[in-house]
């Protein structure tokens, strides 16, 4: 090997590097800051009080992770029905052309930022939801309807993908015997291609769990677990994102404590997403 | 929707003696009502804002300094700090990126060190943004000094966008035919030789597409940048100033209730740059195809 | 060769190739900022701030440029403290170990109590207001407004603005936790201005027409009111300094505290600093 060959592979080694090194360092960081807040109030006290009132040193997050919780079930609700429906057109009943157009438009969803999301569901939803339904407005209802279009492009392009990788003959066959084009669909390629839809739900959840500018615009971010879909929430990123410009202290060390859990949730969803990703028929 | 119950009946048609299904009928028309209401999702979504900000889009808005915080003038400094923010964001993530997945194709088999990288940047992928803003807030800003910058924003969201920059560059540089690499190395180019004159420049258009798609996502991004690149009105004079950009701009007049007006105008300008990267990313990708389909 | 290739292949010696890269970055970046005056903290402040650095730049065009940044009281007296502004803004009393810092009061603002143009209420004692958002009183109907439940609009932990109303009407109560919590005075105007049932807070100076200001105790939010002291609900707004500041930090507090500053604080709806 050439002089120029090895350096060049030494660089590109270093460089394949570069998003493990990115992860270690974020873990760090935030494991770093939000770690000594477990030693100082305890587990328990942080992931089983529901009471937050950091000036007075009571940081119970269980209402975060209720809120977390209720919206992105929520979420789900609204957008993978959606986008299962969605997928499903353009993967096997959409003519080809018509798919073609669709598709991109539906990806282009995906780039709208998500402030203007939260403007429009803090302009028209919540507004709609006070005045027709009551409550205030800003609630788990109207988190989980913008949330909910938002996982769409998600749920909608890993569905489609895994839809696509079923191959054709199993429909073939399907049409073969004698069945129509909706019972191949509902007894050939949903079964065949379950585990990537399921992986399609569980990455939609992870960005419905990881969402934070739209959510705080339209959640109302009281700290209550809500016992009804009127009633306000907050989630685990919204409570970092308001507070932390504020924070102080333990209070800081609570919102990056929040990040911790964030962290874990969000982590244990992308194992189980790659694990079902992994088994599924190729 | 009486159409596509015909559509869906029409292949039962094809099997004798089957009792026509009401749950298809039902069905197929579901699946297609819902592709139709995501469309006008969209629609609504773009129309609403476009309708009330498009004719704000003049020259003195573009290219006017916002006054009075925001409640007049243009958004000139947020367009500058926006393009500049981007830019140098996708020039730390893209040779990063490209290497990484130039790395993951071409120089490593499937084992234990390339099942490492994968799971390095699946994880980040799915790290959400505002980890990434915490993360850059606490290393960026504080720990290296950078204060809230163009740099510190920039380098956050290069670690964000690095995952979709790899996935992308990957696919591409895997759908080179395995035929040009063996006619090169049959020719008797290095592996290096092979890479920079066969392999990417072949996988160059799927490449940019995704390149080009990353930086959509990160001219939107507001969680991120918000902690790392601050909310500075001014025009930036170097990559250590704060800038505020278009989202967070946005984010500031619609929520205080600084001027709606003007919020609607920075989201036309924000709704219309991501359509456009988002068309010009497909622009590539359309040229390409109908290139390699009439090659072939 | 092989030994070199072999280092590089270690993590460790990326990572730390990579802290170089980024501490010979931060250098510059510490140079590069010399040239303008940062101001970080509270977003209370951040508005008035910002329209006080317009200004600067366009009587003082010759004069180092200033940035504004927002952030919170608590993130401004850090930033203040480690050099990454250098004044850090304030819309509360300093604390703990902040008092090593030199807090100056450039302006004074009230808590204006608002509720929705139609709302029937006019007038609420402290110990109504009190009541409300601890959530004791929960319907207009117990304060002679039309039935229904109160919405409570407040700010979230931390922010100056509730630090102060936490202090002047909470006194060691906590705010309901059923409070809707919105993240800038802007918000909850907006939010109040949208709500007939809201009720919140916000500084005088961002009070427009489209909410209304109740009476406090009989007394009405206003300039004069405040500067007479007769309406209760007051706080400062702080900058803050860290020891001896650089000339150009210093024209620009001399500007603020100088008749053209207090002039610009005032025409925005603050109480000067005497």
């Amino acid at each position: 090997m050439s002089r120029k060959e090895r350096i060049a592979e030494a660089i590109l080694t270093v460089v394949g590097l570069s998003s493990v090194a990115v992860l270690a360092l974020i873990i760090f960081f935030i494991f770093r800051e939000g770690a000594p807040f477990f030693a100082e109030v305890g587990l328990a006290d942080f992931l089983g009080s529901t009471r937050w009132s950091p000036g007075k040193g009571h940081f119970g997050i269980l209402p975060m992770i209720a809120g977390s919780f209720f919206v992105t079930l929520g979420a789900l609700v609204v957008g993978v029905p959606l986008g299962l429906g969605c997928a499903l057109y353009l993967s096997e009943f959409a003519p080809k052309r018509t798919a073609a157009v669709l598709k991109p438009l539906v990806e282009i969803l995906a780039g709208i930022p998500s402030v203007v999301f939260g403007f429009i569901g803090l302009t028209v939803i919540v507004p709609l939801i006070r005045d027709h339904l009551g409550g205030p407005g800003f609630s788990v209802l109207a988190s989980s309807l913008v949330l909910g279009v938002m996982i769409l492009p998600t749920m909608v392009s890993i569905t489609y993908d895994a839809l696509r990788a079923v191959p054709q003959a199993y429909r073939e066959g399907m049409l073969a015997v004698g069945a129509d084009k909706w019972q191949t669909v509902t007894s050939v390629v949903l079964p065949a291609a379950r585990s990537g839809i399921l992986a399609a739900g569980i990455l939609s959840m992870g960005r419905a769990v990881g969402e934070t500018m739209a959510v705080i615009m339209v959640a109302g971010n009281a700290t209550i677990i809500p016992t009804s879909l009127l009633d306000p929430v907050r989630t685990l990123t919204s409570n970092i994102a308001l507070e932390m410009g504020y924070a102080s202290g333990l209070h800081r060390q609570a919102l990056f404590a929040t990040g911790v859990v964030l962290f874990v949730v969000i982590g244990a969803l992308n194992i189980l997403a790659r694990s079902f990703v992994r088994n599924r028929v190729r | 929707m009486a159409r596509d119950a015909g559509r869906g009946e029409s292949h039962g048609r094809g099997a004798p003696g089957r009792p026509k299904k009401r749950s298809g009928v039902l069905g197929v028309a579901l699946v297609r009502a819902s592709a139709a209401l995501a469309v006008a999702i969209l629609v609504f979504i773009v129309g609403y804002i476009m309708l009330r900000g498009a004719r704000l889009m003049t020259p003195r808005f573009l290219f006017g300094s916002p006054e009075k915080m925001g409640r007049e003038g243009g958004i000139f400094p947020s367009i500058v700090g926006t393009v500049v923010l981007t830019l140098s964001s996708v020039a730390v993530a893209a040779p990063l990126g490209i290497g990484t997945a130039i790395f993951l194709t071409e120089y490593t088999r499937e084992g234990l060190f390339s099942r490492i990288v994968r799971f390095g940047t699946e994880s980040l992928a799915g790290i959400p943004s505002i980890i990434f803003g915490l993360f850059g807030f606490l290393f960026f800003v504080i720990r290296l000094g950078m204060g809230w910058s163009i740099l510190s924003g920039s380098l956050t969201l290069a670690a964000m966008m690095l995952p979709t920059i790899v996935r992308t560059s990957e696919e591409a540089l895997r759908s080179v035919p395995d035929i040009y690499k063996e006619t090169a190395y049959a020719l008797g180019a290095s592996r290096w030789q092979t890479v920079t004159s066969v392999v990417l420049p072949a996988a160059m258009p799927g490449i940019i597409t995704g390149v080009i798609l990353a930086m959509g996502r990160a001219i939107g991004e507001t969680a991120a940048v918000i902690f790392t690149a601050g909310s500075s009105l001014r025009l930036p004079k170097s990559i250590f100033d704060s800038v505020r950009t278009l989202p967070v701009h946005f984010y500031i007049l619609a929520r205080e209730g600084i001027s709606f007006e003007n919020a609607y105008g920075t989201a036309a300008v924000l709704i219309t740059a991501v359509l456009l990267v988002n068309l010009a990313a497909y622009y590539v990708l359309y040229r390409v195809s109908k290139r390699r389909a009439g090659g072939i | 060769m092989l030994r070199r290739k072999e280092i590089l292949r270690l993590p460790q010696a990326w990572l730390l190739l990579c802290l170089l890269a980024m501490a010979l970055l931060s250098g510059c970046a510490r140079e590069g900022r010399a040239g303008s005056i940062t101001l970080a903290g509270s977003t209370s402040v951040q508005p008035f701030a910002e329209i006080l650095a317009e200004e600067y730049a366009r009587r003082y065009p010759e004069r180092p440029s200033v940035n504004v940044q927002g952030g919170g009281s608590s993130a401004g007296a850090r930033a203040a403290m480690s050099g990454t502004a250098h004044i850090g803004m304030l819309s509360r009393e300093l604390a703990g170990s902040e008092r090593e810092l030199t807090p100056t009061v450039i302006a004074v603002d009230a808590l204006a109590l608002i509720v929705h143009r139609d709302n029937a209420v006019t007038e609420l004692t402290k110990e109504q207001i009190k009541g409300i958002f601890s959530g004791r009183i929960t319907d207009w109907s117990e304060l002679g407004g039309a039935p229904g439940p109160i919405h409570v609009i407040s700010r979230e932990a931390g922010s100056g603005t509730r630090d102060a109303f936490d202090g002047l009407v909470m006194e060691g109560e906590d705010v309901l936790p059923r409070a809707i919590v919105q993240d800038s005075n802007g918000a909850v105007r907006e939010t109040v201005a949208g709500d007939p049932r809201a009720i919140g807070y916000v500084s005088l100076g961002l009070v427009d027409d489209r909410v209304k200001a109740v009476k406090v105790d009989g007394v009405e939010a206003s300039v004069e009111t405040v500067r007479a002291g007769e309406y209760i609900l007051v706080r400062p707004f702080l900058f803050v300094t860290k020891g001896e500041v650089p000339t150009g930090v210093k024209e620009f507090m001399e500007f603020v505290m100088g008749e053209e500053g207090q002039s610009i604080l005032a025409g925005e709806g603050l109480v000067r600093a005497k």
